[in-house]
């Protein structure tokens, strides 16, 4: 037997394959992980901070550099907190639009996953399928509220921008378009050898484990808990609409790959749904010019694409927040990377910190 | 404005008589910002297209207005005005005397309607179970919190906080597995950890709140006992200096090692070398 050596190395910070600036200093003996530490923060804005001295409108294009990938659903956490307190009724359409764009966003996000996942682990051509289809939700977005990546486009009391002319009926191409797609997708993918060599029965986790590090989304369906708030505690319209939530068996990396692909899915039929059933009306509710939020305190709770979305918002009655707290699903969901991590091979290392899809800039705040 | 509002609500408490009867009401029920969304939206708009262009103080006593939507609007509009203008003065000259109420409490209480909520026997079984458990000290305080979908929430003494945890997790009928959020609140007279747990088992969710002191913060971690709470109690720790005792590396998180003070503690002030 070859004698082998403890060695340090370091991964990252500035390293693609982090998805933002991340790093990871492992201990490995041979081409095994016997530890790994994870260093978080570097992006760290101070959010919470900045949004105490901000006054609630103030505060929503910040949410927009949370979670980068999913601006929409961020937007969304913190009007809500701040609705939920204020208990304003808002217009059908609103509440409409608002599923709409999340669920637009839900797969745009997803397709960002799908793709760098696959060229993390050495493919390279879905990165630019996945791109291609995505880019089309960001033109949708670019028409419905003049940017691509930063929305800023929920208001207390509605959305900022009703949907300009034809708007719907892209959207409509755009799910029946998605379809072919995915299906594309799948059969480039799902059946891959080395796909599935790489993925199954990879960085396995149990349904305890998962509900004992509090992951969430993709990460604790996976394992097998079946779990979603868009259904179990349903906030703004969803529990008008019919979908399924998929849910796996086995806890590794293609159960995740599976889960996220029919959630793609399971997102055009919520869309479709509410595309079909768009009321009329005004898509604001009729508030103060000054928000003030009555004084208490409220956890609001919602399903991003990347597991649950929450805020903790304290009001002193005053027109800023005494304080906010953003329950960022990345941040609860990368906790449980050195545990997946210890005793695997290094070149797993990759696949499982993909896997858990995390975004930096929601770890960090 | 809250303070200013507790001033007025309680200037008319004491000096009922000093106004008609009947307008003191309509005065009351404007001013009363926890009644205001109980208003139909369209005296709401009434309202708000009253107060355009007029400074913040303005808009709040324009909602006054609200009640008298007949012909006579626009005087009693004038009246009230006047009236809230005085009423302001007097409130001026109140607070400057410093007779400033904690008014938290009242405030919370004008809110509540009076019929019990539908999650108070859950409520108070729990109670029962945490104080049969670990005796009566262990739970401070428990009350229903209404806006926020009627969340039970409790308030464990810190000094028996391990071992509720424990009890919260393992016991039959509680049963909470999964951490959701973890937060500390830095409130200027104590610091709070708000911990919010969820039970995947019965689908019932509770809030958890753990008072300390603020000077040199201290409660015990319950690492052990939801692994989730590691980094959690690590960015506490970081953004508010509450110290975690029974943390297995206790380090600061979000900001850098060499950090000095604790961002998100109220009286936090930036220490540049440079200065």
């Amino acid at each position: 037997m070859l004698r082998t050596e403890e060695m340090l190395l370091n991964v990252g910070p500035q390293h693609p394959s982090t998805h933002g600036v991340f790093r990871l200093v492992i201990t490995i003996d041979g081409e095994t992980i016997t530890e790994a530490k994870p260093v978080v923060g570097y992006l760290h804005r101070g959010t919470e901070k900045l949004a105490e001295d901000l006054t609630y409108t103030q505060i929503v294009p910040y949410t927009d550099r949370m979670d980068y990938l999913s601006a929409m659903t961020n937007n969304y956490i913190v009007v809500h907190a701040a609705e939920t307190l204020m208990e304003v009724e808002l217009p059908e359409r609103a509440e409409f639009l608002r599923v709409i764009v999340m669920e637009l966003n839900r797969i745009a996000s997803h397709l960002v996953w799908f793709g760098t996942y696959l060229l993390d682990i050495g493919a390279m051509s879905p990165f630019l399928l996945a791109f291609r289809e995505r880019e089309q939700i960001l033109d949708l977005f670019n028409d419905l509220c003049g940017a691509r990546l930063t929305y800023n486009y929920m208001r207390i009391g509605g959305v900022k921008w009703d949907v300009p002319e034809g708007w719907l009926d892209q959207v409509r191409a755009f799910i029946s378009n998605m379809r072919e797609k995915l299906k594309e997708y799948e059969d480039l993918v799902a059946g891959n050898e080395i796909f599935l060599n790489r993925t199954r029965g990879i960085g396995v986790y149990s349904a305890d484990e998962a509900i004992d590090y509090g992951l969430s989304g993709v990460n604790l369906r996976a394992a097998g808990v079946d779990w979603d708030l868009r259904r179990d505690r349903p906030y703004s319209v969803y529990d008008r609409f019919e979908f399924d939530v998929p849910v796996g068996k086995n806890g590794d990396l293609y159960d995740k790959f599976t889960c996220r692909m029919e959630e793609i899915r399971q997102s055009l039929r919520i869309v479709e749904q509410a595309v079909d059933q768009f009321p009329e009306g005004p898509v604001m509710a009729k508030v103060p010019r000054v928000i003030r939020v009555p004084e208490g305190e409220a956890y609001v709770q919602m399903e991003s694409p990347r597991g649950e979305l929450g805020c903790y918002l304290v009001s002193r009655g005053k027109d800023k927040p005494y304080r906010l707290k953003f329950r960022r699903p990345s941040f609860y969901n990368l906790q449980i990377l050195p545990r997946l991590l210890k005793g695997e091979n290094v070149a797993n290392l990759v696949a499982i910190l993909g896997g858990i899809d995390i975004v930096l800039g929601e770890v960090d705040a | 404005m809250t303070e200013k509002d507790r001033e007025k609500e309680k200037q008319h408490e004491t000096h009922p008589g000093g106004e008609p009867a009947g307008k003191t009401e309509s005065h009351k029920g404007g001013n009363d910002r926890f009644l205001r969304d109980n208003q139909p939206d369209e005296q709401k708009g009434a309202v708000q297209s009253q107060g355009k262009g007029e400074t913040d103080s303005d808009t709040v006593d324009s909602s006054d207005v609200k009640q008298p939507a007949d012909s006579a609007a626009k005087k009693a509009a004038a009246a009230a005005k006047a009236k809230a203008a005085a009423a302001a003065k007097a409130k001026a000259a109140g607070a400057a005397k410093g007779g400033s109420i904690p008014g938290r409490a009242s405030a919370k209480k004008k809110k509540e309607p009076p019929e019990p909520s539908p999650k108070q026997p859950v409520l108070d079984r729990w109670v029962r179970i945490i104080r049969g458990a670990l005796g009566e000290e262990a739970v401070e305080d428990a009350m229903i919190n209404r806006p926020n979908g009627h969340l039970p929430t409790l308030f464990i003494s810190k000094d028996r906080w391990l071992e509720a945890a424990r009890l919260l997790k393992e016991h039959e009928e509680l049963a909470f597995d999964y951490l959701q959020n973890l937060a500390g609140v830095d409130y200027e007279e104590h610091m709070e950890v708000v911990f919010h747990l969820f039970s995947m088992r019965h689908r019932h969710a509770v809030g958890v709140r753990v008072k300390t002191e603020r000077e040199n913060p201290e409660i015990p971690s319950v690492t052990c006992v939801w692994a989730g709470a590691d980094w959690n109690e690590r960015e506490v720790y970081d953004l508010l200096g509450i110290r975690f005792t029974g943390h297995p590396d206790l380090r600061r998180i979000l900001m850098p090692d060499d950090w000095v003070g604790h961002p998100l503690r109220k009286d936090y002030e930036p220490f540049d070398e440079g200065v």
